[in-house]
């Protein structure tokens, strides 16, 4: 057999494994693989990112809406600290990645040498699987277990740290196919009998809430959810992660949970007799006080990581499993049933959120524009096809509540670990993993100039991301709650701006301001028609709130509509 | 109670591949909770590793400490168990000074008694050797404290065996590589 470097390995290595799209940054060190992907352009489609954060986030965004793993290709020592942040946001929200990064030969291991950094021991703790080729001859099995492993089961990003003698040293190469490890049941065998139990206490059940996490997404678990919920009638909430998991306007749909969820869903959740939680981890941004949250409740549990069970709120019954088949055969065995008063009794409190907060955010009655109504114009001019990609703060929980969702993975956001800086990359990823849909980015004027340098990334692809910059002049989220609950004292929130149009231009990236009501319908509109990119900034009001909000430590029903409210 | 601390033995099972080790500690770091005691060496399955480590905390706690490092890719096992639950044996070595020991003849009574037997002897001090459980071996070192004849004094971490019938572990693997055929057979069917 012919021999290849490890580097030329890797290239094949990664198309076998279906890659046809990478995010990355060479340096010294994995120099050797970038050179050996200079003949493989034709195969593999290699995005210069401006940052290797945004080399991460992009991948996110790109995993997270085309359901493949995203590739990342970095060099050593700061290339992959660089990557740090994004590794662990991925790890969070369960998102499958497989980062690959130069390192040191192995005889200079240990030796501080130029560009040496521990990576194996730095991203142990925040990867499903960190590992270090050290010969030419382990790239096959070692891309193709990082691949195994990041994609299945709960997802999640895997590091390879490539030595650069092995990247240099000559190997036969013969692709593999891992299916196996053995110390991981990443789809393990539902319990027949605790299918059947879980199936016999929704029968039982007056009053149940079924809530939503990812997990529906990533398991591509659909239909069977909504055959399940449609057969027993079971309303639901969803969190943020889980909002594209559901169309927004399916009838039991009761909307978004947690901290600036809607307020049925979170109410309901001190009502119902039966929480059917799915894909989803009790995150303490959609619980509040543990001790307050459902107690009332049976709390029946489906997920495929049996490390979530029981780990925030006791379940009094745990199903593992990939719930495309768990929700499937429980679906099976319930009875149909109708739950009318049940379901009927969530609208009350969709009306008064509807007096109380959606009103004015839609249709504002001061001249400033509001972050809803720019959220919901976007939304209505992109179409039911369009993927929302949101930065973090007021920015992403305007964007998750207004946004409406028709189609799976329609929603990429940094949920976990809450990352500003998250929204630009991300959007530039999901417009690879989604070219055939509208990508619209919302971000705050902090999270924007996070990764700011990415707009010579979607200069360069001429990637159609619509950026979506909600300009307020300050850290938004940091001063409502400066607001809230530190009598206003604006401790480093103010924010002073640059011209962000100018910004634009230097990158020739058409952009627009729009500030006033009647203009905002066309200011979307051209944004929308432009074939590119484009930048909308809409100056919008710079002291609101985003409402309605359980405080934090707060019951997951104690939930403020005002500022007043407190 | 659930929140009422007590020491709790980890028994740990992974592929013997460098780095698992700091993996599983890792899980412990997170929370700041220190090990007692560890002990890591080949097990009695082909190619994997065994750490008994040993921890005081909460049950609730234990428990999700040791499904998170259940979960860990290479990890095939981990369980943790209360001292009724297992057979645990350590072994100590105390450096005794021998003026004190001739000196003193309750020494010879005390180290008799526990069990111990003394492996060296040399005009400075005599090596007493013990094995047995925890609190036996710090029994005899707070015995001979008051006498102030001990120069130096180790023990080494705990291990353990369970009271089980089975070994949960080889059962894990065996049932794992079973569905893996039985998965693979019907697919082959399709
Ligand atoms: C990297 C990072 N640093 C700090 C924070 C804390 N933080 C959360 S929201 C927020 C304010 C965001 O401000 P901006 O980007 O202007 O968005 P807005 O809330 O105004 O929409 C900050 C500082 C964070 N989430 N991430």
């Amino acid at each position: 057999m012919e021999k290849i470097t490890g580097a030329e390995a890797l290239m094949k290595a990664l198309i076998a494994e279906g890659v046809d799209t990478i995010f990355g940054y060479p340096g010294g060190t994995i120099m050797p693989a970038f050179d050996a992907l200079y003949d493989y352009t034709d195969r593999i489609n290699h995005v210069l990112v401006r940052h290797e954060q945004g080399a991460v986030h992009a991948a996110q965004g790109y995993a997270r809406t085309s359901g493949r793993t995203g590739v990342c290709l970095v060099t050593s020592g700061p290339g992959a600290t660089n990557t740090i942040t994004g590794i662990a946001d991925a790890m969070m929200d369960s998102t499958p990645l497989v980062v690959i990064a130069g390192q040191v030969a192995i005889g200079m291991l240990g030796t501080d040498a130029f560009q040496e950094v521990d990576l194996v021991g730095i991203t142990q703790p925040i990867t499903k699987w960190s590992y270090q080729i050290r010969r030419a001859e382990d790239v096959a099995w070692a891309v193709s277990r990082a691949f195994y492993i990041a994609r299945s089961g709960r997802p999640g990003p895997v590091v390879l740290d490539f030595a650069k003698n092995a990247q240099n040293e000559l190997t036969e190469f013969a692709p593999e196919q891992i299916d196996f490890v053995r110390s991981y049941l990443a789809f393990p065998e539902p319990d027949p009998g605790k299918l059947k139990e879980a199936a016999e206490i929704i029968n039982g059940a007056e009053k149940p809430l079924m809530l939503v996490g990812q997990g529906v997404e990533l398991g591509g678990a659909r239909e069977e959810l909504i055959s399940l919920v449609e057969k027993a009638d079971i309303p639901m909430g969803s969190t943020l992660l889980g909002l594209s998991s559901v169309p927004s306007s399916h009838r039991l749909n009761m909307g978004m949970l947690g901290m600036h969820g809607n307020i049925a869903p979170n109410v309901k959740t001190n009502e119902c007799d039966v929480l059917i939680a799915v894909g989803m981890r009790f995150d303490d941004r959609v619980t509040g006080a543990l001790a307050k949250y459902a107690p009332q409740a049976k709390i029946v549990h489906l997920d495929i990581d049996f490390s979530e069970f029981n780990k925030n709120v006791k379940a009094d019954l745990c199903v593992l499993g990939n719930c495309k088949e768990t929700l499937r055969l429980i679906g099976e065995q319930v009875k149909p049933a109708r739950h009318t008063e049940w379901v009927e009794s969530f609208r009350p409190y969709a009306e008064k959120e509807m007096e109380e907060v959606i009103k004015e955010e839609l249709n504002p009655g001061g001249e400033k524009l509001r972050m809803g109504e720019v959220v919901r114009a976007v939304s209505d001019a992109a179409g039911p096809e369009a993927v929302l990609v949101t930065d973090v703060g007021q920015n992403q929980m305007s964007a998750a509540r207004y946004f409406r969702y028709e189609y799976p993975r329609s929603i990429v956001t940094s949920g976990g670990l809450g990352t500003m800086g998250f929204g630009l990359p991300a959007a530039i990823g999901a417009s690879f993993g989604a070219p055939h849909r509208p990508v619209c980015v919302f971000m705050g004027d902090g999270g924007f100039q996070m990764n700011i340098q990415e707009l010579g990334t979607i200069m360069e692809q001429k990637a159609p991301v619509k950026m979506i910059l909600l300009n307020n002049n300050f850290l938004g989220m940091v001063r409502q709650w400066q607001e809230l609950f530190c009598n206003k004292r604006y401790s480093f929130t103010p924010m002073v701006n640059p011209d962000y149009l100018e910004i634009a231009k230097a990158y020739g990236i058409p952009a627009r301001r729009v500030a006033t009501h009647s203009e905002l319908a066309g200011a979307v509109a051209e944004m929308i028609a432009c074939q590119g990119p484009f930048l909308l900034e809409a100056c919008v009001e710079e002291e609101a709130h985003v409402m309605p909000m359980t405080p934090p430590g707060g019951a997951v029903d104690m939930i403020m509509t005002s500022k007043d409210d407190k | 109670m659930d929140s009422e601390k007590k020491l709790y033995t980890v028994i740990v099972h992974s592929e013997h591949r460098a780095g698992l080790l700091s993996m599983v500690t890792a899980v412990f770091t997170r929370r700041m909770l220190s090990i007692e005691s560890i002990n890591a060496s080949a097990s009695s399955i082909p190619g994997l590793h065994k750490y008994t480590m040993t921890t005081i905390t909460d049950k609730e706690t234990i428990e999700i400490v040791t499904a998170q490092i259940r979960k860990k890719i290479d990890v095939v096992n981990a369980q943790y168990f209360t001292d009724d639950e297992i057979y645990q044996l350590e072994i100590a070595l105390y450096k005794v000074k021998t003026s004190v020991i001739e000196s003193t003849p309750e020494i010879s009574g005390l180290i008799r008694k526990s069990g111990a037997r003394i492996v060296e002897v040399n005009p400075v001090y005599c090596i007493v050797e013990m094995h047995g459980r925890s609190e036996e071996i710090s029994l005899l070192y707070n015995e001979l404290r008051p006498y102030e004849c001990v120069i130096q004094f180790v023990r080494s971490g705990r291990v353990a065996l369970t009271k089980d019938n089975t070994e949960r572990t080889s059962e894990f693997l065996e049932n794992h590589e079973a569905l893996r055929c039985r998965r693979k057979a019907e697919s082959n069917k399709n």
